[in-house]
């Protein structure tokens, strides 16, 4: 525990104190001769590494290092007790979509015939997976509305990169392949990164009052250069675009495509359909949206949905139902824009997401969304009075406060978060989206039960009141933590990235002088 | 704060002391403040040409960069290798901690350059919002 | 629903304390004319048991009790039990990117241990937390290198995973790379002699994989020396992370890019995998992905955070090193337990072992078709060249119950009837002696013919 010299005014309801194992780095338990392995007995003969490999062979030993059985499972054991996670709360975190994770998915993706699946297996052994992609590829059409669709990208931004590959590829088809993205300034980072990395110059939009598209503006700069314009929809303040109609007309009428981010799809998911209301070409997370694990950040996987008109764009192979009713690896797409990974796409999270679909049926698809919607209203509803709505437009499954009221008090919005902690929640997103300065961005999920939701609501007003009674408890937050705030400039600084020694080494790493 | 009267100053935050036709450029205290401990300072080579208004380089701090506009043209003379392993010079003395000196090709340049006086009315603007 | 914890009277009471009718009047934001007034079509909802029977049927129709010789850049090893029961706790698998470090210790540290292992057995300085795989870690590389050069010549070995280089190809599209290949010799490596005609002072990066597609191990020092000559970086890239249990380490090398599924990553289809990006100290600011490094707290006790992270999108945007986000945080764990559990001496007998079983495989299987590059070290892959045709010869194992070596036709036309065979640690002599018995027939019979 670390000391606290202000009186604490909150009580949480959420958290006691308890005990935490401490555990050093593996390498510091590590001692010659131990062991946690026993390989099977070698049934073919022995051979001599250095007369097969000659100068290719290893001469040194890497240090990894050397523990018990036990010790591993405690090591990490302990480890695994110092995180907070969905399994033991709620984590309030905007456009995250931090969701249960149900355990049936991680039972049938460690199925044998589905674990121990080679990539390059031959097709009549490999039909049960392709059966899976495909159900997969047409229940996410269904959900998005959209004619086509590839599973191949890794992640969300791999699948904006996709998209965008495609959108540039469609321009080229056509002899142009234009020259910017327009992007809002509420859109989430790997946007604009995105852009830039298909060559694409950005052109940043800024908001209307109400911290949507505003529409006047685009007509302005929207033009025969523009190649598309990337969307997330509902925005990154929780808001649906409810001029999403214009939007997609002002940029279809001078050729360009509506790339939309589907990261909120939390909040459309058997309520309304991208495709119907304008969209080209989308990607999906499958670990939002989709319930797949976040396992400390990733795998993800982020799938990209089209139109038909962009489909002889999307990347290869694809599988597809031939002629003699079976399924097969195609690569027939003679304009794709190629392959953006090896294999076929995360297929570990095809299967998790499939089975999220099945448990849920469309009516469970459609409940989950308005559960998801109903969550994040309750707490706009009960925290109105103490945190300021920078925007007064309806929240859909997420809620943004900005710290306005606190900053008066030296507080701000990462120090409520810290506050949070110790109340025994995972904090909200903090300043993000950058059109709200002191932003507080909330996304509940469905996931989340009325007692959960009222815990949170407490701490939150709690903490509220510690701003206005006691500020420095809030601003010196967390107290409770096994571990105080961390010295994040000096890790900046003196960056240390690896263990190095014994413990207590005070090297220092040099940051080597730039050549290039 | 006091802006040094014999500096220049730029919209973006960056200054110059000009002696002869060796202009010394490096950021304001307005600027260090905003952008929290400076972690790393990403300088251009000595020979570098250097364009009015174009980026030369950044300062990174923890959670944000910033990109550095050179505010005269010329050629890149010297670089303060002192920032290297000390980058948090600027926070503790903004208008101390140089970042690069540049040989000016277009001295006229600096005609259009804030003054002290100006810069601080500028930013006076830019928090007053 | 049973995911969703609410009654309908929560969900009723919830709604009046909103002050809304109904659950319609969150929703008016959406036109109406965009309002689904349909059930999607999906399946409908199923029970537990009805979603398991689904996917057992459909992983019945998968591979079931075959013995397999692929490889080529899935690699089938031995995992480890405690590696399941670990990253299947709650706190590992159902936690998120480690932002607020006091409360994800846990996964940070782990990442740090993870990054220090990947340097021992890469030889460099630093190492990232993780990219999506192998093949995309291998384009990161590559833009790494022409960032930190600012040169756009890029040279990739014709050995290098063929669809590796495809994607590569797609990332290059619209970067502006001028990408050439580097052809093999005889012996399977990279050709030198044409690798030095082919760098320039406009070469960026010279990318290699070792053991390479074919399962040869490049000689990379002379490689390096080629590139460093004219100032071009050179990448390696690494399919078979276990090879570096005996192969030594490309010091030489300025970045490392490497799929670590073989440390205890399910082959699982295809993905999701593990790649890792590591470089020497210099080129640290260049590297994309997250970084975790270490730090004191206010009443400083070690602790780990994520650090550098200015170079990474939420920050810059536009001008990030990279777009990447998600990585692979779960599977890099999976590794790092693997790793843990063989340690400095079970990773060096667990590549031996791998070496035995390819070299007795080979010696059986060379018997009856011709051993490509034999006489150049290899790790546990290697290329067999029969009379009979690849399709024929695989179709008759497949028979047995035997999936034979990958048919390099689509991608090396010009090695003819050749197939890729892989063995690993789990590869019994008695599945090889019955593959190599097979083979023999099929020779036999087809010679006959």
């Amino acid at each position: 525990m670390t000391s606290t010299t202000n009186a604490f005014v909150g009580t949480p309801g959420k958290v006691t104190a308890h005990l935490t194992q401490n555990e050093p780095l593996s390498f510091e338990k590590s001692s010659p001769g131990k062991k946690g392995y026993k390989l099977a007995r070698l049934d073919v003969p022995e051979i001599d590494a250095a007369a097969l490999l000659g100068a290719s062979a290893r001469k040194d030993e890497p240090a990894l290092p050397e523990l018990s059985e036990i010790e591993i499972i405690r090591h990490f054991t302990r480890l695994s007790t110092w995180n907070y996670a969905i399994d033991l709360g709620m984590y309030p975190l905007g456009s995250c979509t931090m969701k249960y994770n149900p355990r049936v998915n991680e039972f049938v993706s460690r199925l044998e015939g589905i674990a121990e699946a080679h990539p390059y297996q031959p097709e009549p052994l490999s039909r049960g997976a392709m059966a899976i992609i495909k159900l997969l590829k047409d229940c996410l059409m269904e959900i998005t509305g959209m004619d086509a669709i590839t599973l191949q990208p890794a992640a969300g931004a791999h699948g904006e990169f996709t998209g965008m590959l495609m959108t540039r590829a469609y321009h080229q088809s056509k002899g142009n392949p234009r020259k910017t993205v327009i992007i809002p300034d509420s859109a989430h980072g790997t946007n604009p990164a995105t852009a830039a990395s298909c060559g694409y110059q950005v052109i940043n939009l800024k908001s209307n009052a109400q911290g949507g598209v505003d529409v006047a503006a685009l007509v302005q700069i929207v033009n025969e250069d523009t190649a598309a314009m990337m969307l997330t929809n509902p925005s990154t303040i929780g808001v649906f675009e409810n001029e999403i109609h214009k939007i997609a007309d002002v940029l279809h009428d001078k050729g360009a495509l509506l790339y939309m981010d589907g990261a909120n799809m939390n909040a459309l998911v058997g309520k309304t359909r991208p495709g119907d209301f304008g969209v080209d070409v989308m990607h999906l997370n499958l670990h939002k949206t989709f319930s797949t694990p976040h396992g400390g950040g990733g795998p993800g996987s982020g799938p990209v949905a089209c139109k038909k008109f962009l489909e002889p764009f999307l990347p290869t192979p694809f599988v597809m139902l031939g002629e003699d009713g079976l399924l097969h690896w195609s690569s027939d797409r003679p304009q794709t824009v190629g392959r953006v990974r090896m294999f076929y796409g995360n297929f570990g999270m095809f299967v998790r997401a499939l089975a999220y679909i099945l448990a849920n049926g469309p009516d469970g698809l459609r409940q989950t969304t308005e559960d998801a919607v109903l969550n994040a209203n309750y707490i706009r509803k009960k925290l109105e009075d103490v945190y300021e709505l920078p925007y007064t437009t309806p929240s859909m499954h997420e809620v943004v406060f900005s710290d306005k009221r606190q900053v008066k008090n030296g507080v701000k919005t990462g120090d409520i978060a810290k506050r949070l902690i110790d109340y025994g929640f995972h904090p909200y997103t903090t300043s993000f989206p950058l059109i709200v300065p002191g932003a507080l961005m909330i996304e509940p999920t469905e996931s989340e039960s009325r007692e959960e939701l009222d815990l949170f609501v407490d701490a939150m007003r709690q903490i509220a009141r510690e701003v206005e009674q006691n500020p420095q408890v809030v601003i010196t937050a967390p107290h409770a933590t096994r571990i105080s705030r961390l010295d994040e400039t000096g890790a900046a600084r003196k960056p240390v990235l690896r263990w190095k020694g014994p413990p207590e080494d005070a090297v220092e790493v040099d940051t080597a002088a730039k050549e290039w | 704060m006091a802006y040094p009267e014999n500096y220049k100053y730029t919209r973006e935050h960056e200054w110059i002391e000009v002696a002869g036709n060796v202009g010394t450029v490096g950021i304001t205290d307005y600027a260090q403040t905003s952008l929290g401990d400076i972690v790393f300072v990403d300088a251009p080579k000595v020979g570098t040409k250097v364009q009015k208004g174009s980026v030369f380089g950044s300062v990174e701090s923890v959670k944000a960069v910033s990109d550095l506009y050179s505010p005269v043209t010329g050629t890149v003379t010297g670089v303060n290798e002192e920032l290297h392993a000390s980058p948090e010079k600027i926070n503790t003395d903004a208008h101390s901690s140089w970042i690069i000196k540049v040989e000016l090709s277009n001295p006229s340049e600096l005609d259009a350059l804030l003054s002290a006086v100006d810069y601080e009315k500028f930013i006076a603007e830019e928090t007053g919002k | 629903m049973r995911y969703l914890p609410k009654s309908d009277a929560e969900r009723a009471a919830m709604l009046q304390e909103i002050g809304a009718s109904s659950i319609d009047d969150l929703f008016t934001a959406i036109p109406e004319e965009y309002r689904l007034t349909r059930d999607l079509k999906v399946p409908r909802q199923m029970g537990e048991s009805e979603i398991i029977d689904y996917f057992k049927s459909a992983a019945e129709k998968n591979a079931k009790a075959y013995v397999s010789f692929l490889g080529a850049g899935a690699y089938r090893h031995y995992r480890p039990v405690i590696i399941d029961s670990l990253v299947q706790r709650g706190e590992f698998l159902t936690s998120y990117t480690p932002y607020q470090a006091e409360i994800t210790q846990g996964t940070l540290q782990a990442i740090f241990e993870f990054q220090t292992m990947i340097c021992e057995l890469t030889g460099m300085d630093i190492a990232n937390a993780s990219m999506y795989d192998g093949s995309t870690g291998a384009a990161e590389a590559v833009m790494m290198a022409v960032r930190i050069t600012g040169r756009d010549g890029v040279l990739v070995a014709r050995t290098v995973h063929p669809e590796y280089r495809e994607v590569m190809h797609t990332y290059a599209q619209h970067q502006g790379h001028d990408a050439r290949e580097a052809a093999y010799g005889q012996d399977g490596r990279v050709d030198l002699a044409a690798l030095e005609q082919s760098v320039t002072d406009e070469t960026a990066c010279v990318l290699v994989q070792s053991p390479n597609f074919f399962g040869v191990i490049e000689d990379i020092p002379a490689i390096a020396e080629i590139a460093h000559k004219k100032g071009a970086l050179l990448i390696v890239s690494i399919a078979e992370a276990v090879s570096l249990g005996i192969v030594r380490a490309p010091v030489e090398a300025d970045i490392v890019s490497m799929e670590a599924q073989s440390f205890g990553v399910a082959l699982s289809y295809g993905g999701p995998y593990c790649g890792v990006l590591a470089a020497k100290e210099k080129y640290l600011r260049q590297m994309p992905g997250r970084l975790v490094g270490e730090t004191k707290d206010t009443e400083g006790r070690r602790g780990f955070v994520l650090t550098l992270s200015t170079r990474e999108q939420h920050i810059r945007r536009e001008k990030a090193t990279s777009n990447i986000c998600t990585n692979q945080a779960l599977v890099a764990l999976m590794t790092t337990i693997f790793l843990t559990v063989y340690g400095k001496e079970g990773i060096r007998e667990l590549a031996m072992q791998n070496l035995a079983k390819a070299k007795y495989a080979a010696d059986k299987l060379g018997a009856h078709g011709k051993l490509l590059f034999a006489q150049t070290p290899r790790f546990h892959e290697f290329v067999l060249q029969t009379d009979e045709p690849p399709k024929r010869l695989n179709a008759r194992l497949m028979e047995n119950k035997i999936i034979g070596g990958l048919d390099l036709q689509k991608w090396y036309p010009e090695l003819g009837n050749a197939t890729l065979w892989c063995t690993t640690e789990l590869t019994t002599k008695e599945q090889i002696d019955a593959a190599a018995g097979m083979v023999a027939e099929i020779s036999v019979a087809s010679a006959a013919r």
